[in-house]
């Protein structure tokens, strides 16, 4: 597994290659990306800035991968979640899956993409360009999300649920 | 022990850390919040709504009745908005 956190865009393809250079038992590979919108409900952005707690990050990014390993049969995950200031149209978050048949890697990286989202320390302020002048507020975390994330602690199909 | 916080409780504290030393009293995550809600206007801001605050101790996340006996360090953030 591979977990980073880092400042600079990261390059998806070269992620993937990365999964899959050298091995012949890997059979699907889904690569999801979150990508900065340029607006934020209806309202135009200039800009996110993501704040996050360092070691906390890494650390749940990595034990939430150790649970889609028990969970599903992979053969490699990247995760890259970037910080820091970030305008629209640039790259947030990567989830690189790998398994030898497409159904694992598929439910891994939006099981993956669910806990990002709502148990991963981070926190997104948005620059609102509005009137010439800035004026920043912090995104209110969604309850959308929160469904999305708690309907994997239900058991499916005989799977062992989520931690 | 060390206090952390984060986004706008870190905005409304008005510092990223901090050392305390709560009373022996103070045994929980929620008790915890509510004697640093007593240590100025900004505290109390940023702890108003102590249904919304979430914890961290020694970075694994934790419930309010959770104990702090031994914790090195306890983080308080809002819900996470990361992805």
């Amino acid at each position: 597994m591979t977990v980073r956190l880092q400042q600079e865009p990261f390059d998806a393809a070269t992620e993937a290659a990365a999964l899959t250079r050298g091995r012949s038992d890997i059979g699907a590979v889904v690569t999801f990306m979150g990508i900065c919108r340029g607006d934020e409900n209806g309202e135009p952005i200039a800009a996110l800035t993501l704040e996050h707690y360092p070691r906390m990050a890494e650390a749940e990014i990595a034990r939430h991968i150790e649970a889609a390993e028990r969970r599903w049969s992979l053969l490699g995950v990247t995760v890259i979640h970037r910080y820091g200031r970030i305008v629209p149209g640039e790259d947030i978050v990567l989830v690189v899956t790998a398994s030898s048949h497409r159904q694992d890697a598929f439910a891994a990286a939006e099981f993956l993409m669910d806990y990002l989202k709502t148990r991963a320390p981070f926190w997104k302020r948005v620059e609102r360009a509005s009137g010439g002048t800035l004026t920043g507020s912090w995104i209110d975390a969604k309850s959308s999300d929160d469904a999305a994330a708690d309907r994997w602690v239900k058991p499916r199909g005989g799977r062992e649920a989520a931690e | 022990m060390k206090v952390l916080y984060f986004a706008w409780v870190r905005e409304r504290v008005g510092k990223p850390e901090e050392e305390v030393v709560p009373p022996a009293s103070v045994a929980t995550v929620g008790e915890l919040i509510a004697w640093l809600a007593g240590r100025g206007e900004g505290y109390a801001h940023a702890f108003e709504n102590p249904r919304v605050i979430r914890a961290a101790i020694d970075r694994a996340h934790v419930r309010a009745d959770a104990s702090i006996a031994g914790a090195r360090e306890i983080a308080f953030f809002p819900p996470m908005t990361g992805g």
